[in-house]
């Protein structure tokens, strides 16, 4: 929660609508992204029940375990799941390109799905299948163990701010739109997009309202409606598991237990599509591109990994492999933050308001200013006064960096604060070229609007870990690498 | 509680009779101490869902069968063949000897299931442990604690003795540890129920007499096999105990009320609507996954700051109300002296929100 998201929130109670905190759409999007709408048996660990999933909105494909404690039935659903993920792995590893030395597919898997307790259930789905062994006792077919680390992998790659691999389409809605009800009841898709893109006439406090009911809405899965477990469900799966195998009643049953869950799923389904439409209006900001080239260099080097027969992923992270993702998770999200910001006013303004950036007009240049340099030659480092009414809060000889002149940094020299306005004085250099006086342009104009903010990408300083195999004693020594051992097969899937 | 209060909240009540807390409820007390109208509902003992059904603000809670199912049938798997499972498990977090096994089944006494009788002969067989050692597990045993001047009889699913003359609350839960790890809600929601079962017990027994370790026992990654684990209910115990402290001073909430209110459930949905109005109540987004009222107090709270989560109040200069807040943003609305550092915030919130949505 931010004071932006918040004061949006303010706005939204009492306009009835969602309010924007975001004016750029800051995930990628796919052309074809494969929408995944899971259920789960209450109860259980991880008991699929149905899942709708599918690229295109008019052709979803059902998947359902007539009994999902049935562990035969599960791995069944499991292998028909697998089918469809590995096929679509397949479909983005057709086109390749050579960037820097590396084979990188031009396009990436990318799986939505509705809410943050669904990437739990990839999560988990992945962990529950990816040791299953395809021969000794209890064998399950060859995509199983498959799709379970390539559903592993997405959610592992979920984790890493910036990354559309794997996405939740209430966060991914929640990041650029702020509602008038709480974070808690924004994890309701339908009442999340109610405040967003409420139906024709209708307000989106109504639209939420209308949400909250199992019966116009039903939950967004994994968890189901509990009266719909007890009043439908149970029954259909009662009668089904009654029923002779290959019997007509079995059929029926069968029948009544898909059009039960059909009926489920096919609301959070159209609710997905509708949220993708929603996005795709948001122009894409720049980086999205250079972060989803990202998403598919990871995606090829996991590709050629799983092609050169490595290993599933360990149960847990290793003390020295957790430090390193650690280090990485934090290093992409101050990043994203800050190039989102550099995109984005209204993200922008999130750092204006701490003072960590400013906004303002320049008010004095001394453009052909030169200072002697490190090495007896005079420089040129032109001074600017920026008058701004933010909060500025920075000390002095901070680097700051302009989003339209990257390339060019501000050194603060003096913050002088008057009754009405702050008048910020900044020294610059780079982006001028080599010349005595800079060219036109290079420098910012009198009168020119401008933003200075003092987190840009280059700002954030690289923390460094000696490789793996240099890990000194003082740190357990270097690290002996995961084997799958028996155990992590052997386990009980029932 | 004296008996004028005890009188008062008979009159609140009405003509129902007092709805009967168990370890869940007396759990859900520990959220939100700060309400009010939660604190009078439960110390009068009102049947909150029938009266959020009766002023149209039904709660939306419900447990399906399937999750009931797996809970009883995990439990019964456990305890089968005379707790062996549970025996292996045991031994090694509490170092139970092999000796040591006996087991006194209360869940009912020679065919009777009356709760007096069965909480009796639990106090006998607890009590009886310490001095002949007999057994070591009681399945099922009826403890009895005082909320609000009430007795509430609890039923944990086990105690273990352990030879050191100390007595373990085991909770058996069906929710699996994947990795070692578990669902943090769920974990946080059986520690506090097992805190309930600890402190009846340490009232039945002496603070001493009971560790404030008590095991969770869940099944492990995706099998049924169970895996047992220690946890430390110190903290929850304190949040209890001054919980229930709070309650037995109700006094003072309950002097406060308006004379003759009441909410007895055969009045009309429109007084049962005003006489709840008459009870200050402090709602919070979290109250909808916990309390029966939650709906109602929503409704209430709507244009409160803190309807949309605390941090936002916080965000919002922790001005009550919407409109305040935005009044204050654009200078509409003249802040008094000990708002004028969140007027300020507000109105800088507010001048960059519309120069950067402008951009």
């Amino acid at each position: 929660m931010t004071a932006i998201s918040s004061y949006a929130r303010a706005r939204a109670v009492v306009a009835g609508r969602a309010f924007s905190i975001a004016t750029r759409r800051h995930v990628h999007l796919s052309d074809t992204p494969l929408v995944f709408v899971p259920l789960a048996m209450a109860g259980e660990a991880s008991a699929p029940l149905a899942a709708m999933i599918g690229t295109q909105p008019d052709k979803p494909t059902l998947l359902l375990v007539p009994q999902p404690r049935n562990r035969d039935l599960r791995f069944g659903f499991a292998a028909s799941l697998a089918d469809i993920v590995l096929d679509y792995v397949h479909s983005c590893s057709q086109r390749v390109e050579i960037s820097a030395n590396e084979q990188v597919f031009l396009d990436a898997p990318q799986l939505l799905v509705p809410n943050a307790a669904g990437v739990g259930f990839v999560k988990l789905l992945g962990r529950s299948t990816r040791y299953r062994r395809t021969t000794g006792p209890y064998p399950v077919p060859p995509q199983v163990p498959l799709l379970g680390r390539w559903l592993t992998h997405l959610s592992e790659r979920s984790e890493f701010a910036g990354s559309s691999a794997l996405l939740a389409m209430t966060s991914a809605l929640g990041m650029h739109w702020a509602t008038g009800q709480s974070a808690l009841e924004d994890a309701n898709l339908a009442a999340l997009l109610g405040w967003i893109d409420p139906p024709d006439g209708v307000t989106g406090p109504d639209a939420a309202l209308a949400a909250e009911d199992p019966l116009i809405w039903p939950p967004a899965g994994p968890s189901t409606d509990p009266a719909f477990d007890n009043e439908i469900l149970a029954p259909a799966i009662r009668a089904w598991t009654d029923a002779a195998t290959d019997s007509p009643k079995r059929h029926r049953a069968l029948n009544t237990l898909e059009r039960a869950l059909r009926g489920q799923l096919e609301p959070t389904w159209q609710l997905m599509w509708r949220a993708i439409d929603v996005l795709r209006r948001l122009p894409a900001a720049d980086s999205v591109d250079t972060r989803w080239t990202t998403d598919r260099r990871d995606f090829s080097r996991y590709h050629q990994y799983v092609t050169d027969g490595g290993l599933p992923q360990a149960r847990r992270d290793g003390a020295v492999a957790a430090a390193r993702k650690l280090r990485n998770l934090e290093r992409e999200q101050d990043l994203y933050d800050a190039t989102r910001a550099l995109e984005d006013p209204l993200v922008m303004a999130n750092y204006r308001i701490t003072g960590a950036a400013f906004q303002g007009t320049v008010v004095q240049v001394d453009r052909d200013r030169r200072v002697p340099g490190g090495k007896g030659r005079a420089v040129t480092r032109p001074l600017i006064v920026v008058s701004t009414t933010d909060p500025a809060h920075l000390a002095i000889s901070t680097k700051v960096q302009a989003p339209t002149r990257s390339g060019q940094t501000g050194t603060i020299v003096q913050i002088d604060r008057q009754p009405d306005t702050t008048l910020v004085t900044l020294e610059l250099s780079g982006g001028m070229t080599a010349a005595k006086v800079p060219p036109p342009g290079t420098v910012p104009e009198m009168d020119e609007h401008i933003t200075y903010t003092s987190a840009y990408p280059e700002s954030f300083r690289k923390v460094e870990l000696p490789p793996p195999d240099q890990t000194p004693w003082t740190h357990g020594g270097p690290p002996k690498p995961y084997t799958p051992t028996n155990d992590d097969a052997q386990e009980v899937w029932e | 509680m004296d008996n004028i209060t005890q009188e008062r909240l008979n009159q609140l009540r009405g003509a129902a009779g007092a709805k009967r807390h168990n370890a869940r409820t007396v759990a859900a007390l520990t959220g939100n101490p700060g309400c009010v109208r939660r604190a009078v509902l439960d110390a009068a003992g009102v049947d909150k869902d029938k009266l959020a059904r009766r002023v149209g603000f039904p709660a939306k809670f419900g447990q399906s069968q399937f999750a009931i199912t797996r809970g009883n049938s995990f439990e019964a798997q456990v305890k089968a063949n005379a707790f062996a499972e549970l025996i292996t498990l045991l031994r090694d977090t509490l170092g139970l000897q092999i000796g040591e096994v006996g087991q006194t089944d209360l869940e009912q006494v020679g065919g009777n299931t009356s709760q007096e009788i069965r909480h009796t002969r639990s106090r006998q067989k607890l009590t009886g442990a310490m001095t002949n050692g007999e057994s070591t597990f009681f399945d099922h045993p009826l403890l009895t604690l005082d909320v609000g001047g009430n007795t509430v009889y609890l039923e944990p699913d086990l105690v273990a003795f352990h030879h050191e003359g100390v007595f373990h609350v085991v909770e058996i839960k069906s929710f699996a540890v994947i990795d070692d790890q578990a669902d943090g809600a769920k974990v946080a929601a059986a520690a506090i129920q097992s805190a309930v079962y600890v402190l009846a017990l340490r009232r039945l027994l002496g603070d001493d007499k009971v560790s404030h370790e008590v095991v969770l026992v869940c099944p492990k990654d995706f099998s049924n096999k169970p895996v047992a684990t220690k946890i430390d209910v110190r903290k929850q115990l304190i949040v209890l105990e001054h919980q229930l402290t709070r309650l037995a001073r109700i006094e003072t909430l309950v002097d406060a009320l308006p004379p003759g209110l009441s909410l007895d459930l055969d009045n009309s949905a429109d007084d049962l609507f005003k006489a709840l109005s008459e009870i200050e109540a402090r709602y919070a987004p979290d109250c909808i996954a916990k309390c029966e009222m939650a709906f109602f107090c929503r409704n209430e709270a709507r244009g409160c700051t803190a309807a949309l989560g605390i941090s936002v109040r916080e965000e919002l200069g922790g001005v009550e109300t919407v409109a305040e807040a935005l009044g204050l943003a654009d200078g509409t609305l003249v802040a008094s002296d000990d708002q004028a550092e969140a007027a300020s915030m507000l109105r800088a919130t507010a001048d960059i929100y519309a120069s950067a949505a402008a951009a």
